[in-house]
């Protein structure tokens, strides 16, 4: 599009959620052993709302005392409770567990916008969801391992250390513990420290749904207390979800040792677009892709390639897309693009912008307004990127998507594929066979055709090369919580 | 080869030079070095290559190169590839009993290793189209889509062969990869290495394209950091390792967050197909499914 037309009498009326009905504490103190206990560290940390920078509440740091409490808790809960309950019973404690969260969905929805400054309308129709449904399938798989793997009398492993990222808190927390308890271990779970809110109320509802105590554990904090997690000699098994490099940190400092480890890392997903894709349904899965949850996502789609034969139309149609995204208040259910999760995460995208414009790309940012309070980035394109530049290389995590355009399929694939990342892809294309000769030699783990950003508890999730190992999800992703022989 | 003293009818017998395998060929080290095996009489068996970190970067181009090509191959195809491998084994039992009992072994634990090598390469041939039906799935998503989960090979696979055997071990270190559509670098065993290299001369005539198995012979600490570090190795598995080396192993592993398995010689070999799937990555596919009645939004 060649200008924009910005015809105000179109402009939708703010249509706020309620925030009425939700409670946030002042303070919230650690969740060990069943109940909520002060940091022996006395300290804690505020958490704000990044659409509007007000204090939400203070949360407490742990430190490495107070982890190595709460391993003994999930340790003894292992020895104690969970591995001697059938596995039958577990299951019917995460079946409680997903039903009062559908139960309590509102809440949750809007507390994950109010400290994340994700839209409430992802926060309601996507991570909400899909943790309760996380939980119930996984629930029905506690008394049915057996059959998922044959010959390979599946076991526990025992105390799992898991550390989630920012970008979709309770969803991550979901795709954590949910299989960690099916497989019979207990959890101690760090959230981000930026985004600790839901997980600490999904400690509330654990309690509620009456798991024995210590089965689930909650030790917020920073990267000291994930680092304490980590190295601490009573943990069988970490997952962990967040940057390459700390991944890459995470396994030197348990190289040598017995503890599993699983890692779900960042990425930099190709989107293609292909001459004979309905061009419509890809602008909306391009832009599905890169701007959904504000760019903060490993799987994002961060690198468009289109065929030349279509680049104008396709560049033409996703400009007066970014366009009509409404950018501001997470609460505001018309909202497409909410808060940048956090101060330092705005600075790191902004890093990338200037770096992009100094390399001579050219960058086009949506021409919308945005409030004055908060941390916000306009959805940006960058066209004509080369396939070494910063931001065609890196992950940005944020609404920053950088085109480039081809004009065969093996040219696509090698640029697709020269990354050291290999978390998604995605593919937009009318024939069939094309679209099976892409998924098959993309290298990655989750390949997404003419669709873009699905998830689902029983797709299995993950990624090839420096984009971590292991998975989440699905029967596959069981393994990584199990013991198994032959 | 301690048939050194042995004579033809015609004269004295003519030794093997043992060499490298890398990309289909049998070069010497680049190195220029060696080092020399001797059976426990102290006779000279012969003189291995003693591989460098060169012998070994090239290797990784070599099964970088074979790689897409290996992977694309039917399933059905490098089924019978790998049985054929098991053919021209079975022919050569003299040679191998030979060559193990010159490393020491007795008759009887030459020949009852060789049966066990020959049945391994059977029961993985058969694997070949097997494991992915196995260890698929097709997922029940909530949405309109359809959504399905494969095993595909990870990429290259580097190795250290066990210590402990001169040929079943060789054979496990590699063999569950190739069945999975990688092509590999193995280090043989440091001092048993002469049945590596004539495994080598048996894969070069089973029709396994060049560069699919790259053998190296040599010392497993000069190319320990070499096998764990570099960046265009995906997977690297190490038979009977010691504490110490799998820490270094792992922390350079991190690097390009290199897959590492780490796996102890047992009596008799495992047969199982965990063994290909510890060498494979799960990839998940979406695609819409049209629902005009079905759902309101469009994508």
């Amino acid at each position: 599009m060649a200008k924009t037309t910005k015809n105000t009498s179109w402009d939708l009326s703010p249509a706020p959620e309620s925030t009425g009905h939700v409670t946030i504490d002042k303070r919230y103190d650690l969740f060990i052993d069943g109940k909520f206990v002060p940091p022996t560290t006395k300290k804690y940390f505020k958490t704000i709302n990044p659409a509007t920078e007000e204090t939400l509440s203070e949360i407490a740091l742990a430190g490495e005392k107070d982890v190595d409490k709460a391993v003994k808790a999930a340790r003894k809960a292992y020895d104690t409770t969970w591995s001697k309950i059938s596995a039958a019973e577990r299951g019917k404690y995460i079946y409680r567990i997903a039903r009062l969260l559908q139960e309590r969905a509102r809440e949750f929805a809007v507390i994950e916008s109010l400290d994340g400054g994700k839209p409430i309308r992802e926060s309601r129709d996507v991570d909400v969801p899909l943790a309760a449904a996380h939980f119930f399938y996984h629930a029905g798989w506690a008394d049915k391992l057996d059959y998922a793997f044959a010959n390979s009398s599946p076991t526990s492993i025992g105390v799992v250390g898991q550390i989630i990222p920012w970008n979709f808190p309770l969803l991550m927390a979901a795709w954590k513990i949910a299989p960690a308890l099916a497989c019979g271990n207990t959890v101690v779970l760090k959230p981000a420290e930026t985004t600790s809110l839901t997980a600490l109320k999904l400690a509330e509802l654990i309690r509620d749904a009456g798991l024995p105590d210590g089965v689930v554990n909650i030790v917020t904090g920073a990267g000291d207390t994930g680092k304490a997690l980590v190295n601490h000699p009573d943990i069988n098994k970490i997952a962990f979800t967040g940057s390459t490099d700390v991944g890459k940190m995470i396994r030197r400092s348990l190289a040598g040792t017995s503890t599993r480890l699983t890692l779900e890392l960042g990425g930099k997903a190709a989107n293609i677009v292909f001459e004979d894709a309905a061009i419509d349904q890809a602008v909306e899965g391009i832009v599905n892709g890169i701007y959904f949850n504000q760019g903060h996502v490993c799987c994002a789609g961060s690198r468009l390639f289109v065929e030349e034969s279509v680049a104008d139309e396709v560049i033409r149609k996703l400009k007066h897309r970014m366009n009509n995204l409404i950018v501001g208040d997470p609460m505001d259910k018309n909202t497409d693009v909410g808060a940048i999760n956090s101060k330092d995460q705005l600075l790191t995208i902004e890093k990338y912008l200037k770096a992009g414009e100094k390399d001579g790309y050219e960058m086009y940012q949506s021409q919308v307004a945005v409030p004055k309070k908060g941390y916000w980035c306009r959805p940006t394109l960058f066209t004509n990127v080369s396939q070494s530049s910063i931001i065609s290389k890196e992950e940005i995590f944020g609404p920053v998507l950088a085109m480039q355009t081809f004009r065969t399929i093996d040219e696509v694939i090698d640029k697709a594929n020269n990354t050291p990342y290999g978390l998604s892809a995605g593919v937009w294309t009318d024939k069939g066979s094309k679209i099976f000769n892409l998924t098959t030699r993309l290298k990655a783990g989750v390949v997404w055709a003419n669709t873009f950003n699905k998830f689902d508890p029983t797709s299995p999730f993950g990624g090839y090369k420096e984009s971590g190992f292991g998975r989440e999800g699905g029967v596959h992703g069981l393994s990584a919580y199990l013991n198994l022989q032959g | 080869m301690a048939n050194k003293k042995t004579t033809s009818p015609e004269g004295i017998a003519v030794m093997k030079t043992y060499k490298l395998f890398i990309g289909g060929a049998f070069p010497r080290t680049e190195s220029g070095r060696f080092y020399p095996i001797r059976n426990s009489s102290d006779e000279l068996i012969a003189n291995v290559c003693l591989s460098s970190r060169k012998d070994f970067r090239n290797a990784v181009v070599a099964a970088r190169k074979a790689q897409a090509g290996w992977e694309a191959k039917s399933a059905y195809n490098r089924s019978q590839i790998i049985y054929r491998i098991a053919e021209m084994l079975q022919q050569k039992e003299e040679l191998f009993v030979k060559e193990m009992k010159d490393l020491g072994y007795t008759d009887i634990n030459a020949k009852e290793e060789f049966s066990a090598s020959v049945d391994y390469l059977v029961h993985f041939a058969g694997w070949c189209d097997k494991y992915v039906q196995v260890f698929s799935s097709v997922n029940p998503v909530a949405s309109s889509h359809f959504n399905f989960s494969v095993p595909e090979p990870m990429g290259v696979v580097a190795a250290f062969a066990s210590n402990k055997t001169a040929l079943l071990g060789f054979l496990e270190s590699f063999v569950p990869a190739i069945c999975g559509g990688n092509t590999t670098i193995v280090l043989a065993s440091e001092d048993l290495p002469t049945c590596a290299i004539s495994m080598a001369e048996v894969l070069a005539t089973s029709d396994v394209p060049g560069g699919t198995v790259n053998v190296l012979t040599g010392n497993r600490k000069e190319l320990m950091s070499h096998f764990s570090s570099h960046m265009d190795v995906n997977g690297f598995v190490i038979w009977d390792a010691e504490t110490a080396a799998s820490i270094e192993i792992g922390e350079s592993a991190s690097e390009n967050v290199k897959r590492v398995k780490f796996y102890e010689s047992e009596d008799s070999a495992v047969l199982s197909p965990h063994r290909i799937m510890d060498l494979q990555e799960i990839k998940t596919t979406w695609h819409p499914i049209e629902s005009i009645s079905g759902s309101g939004s469009g994508y």
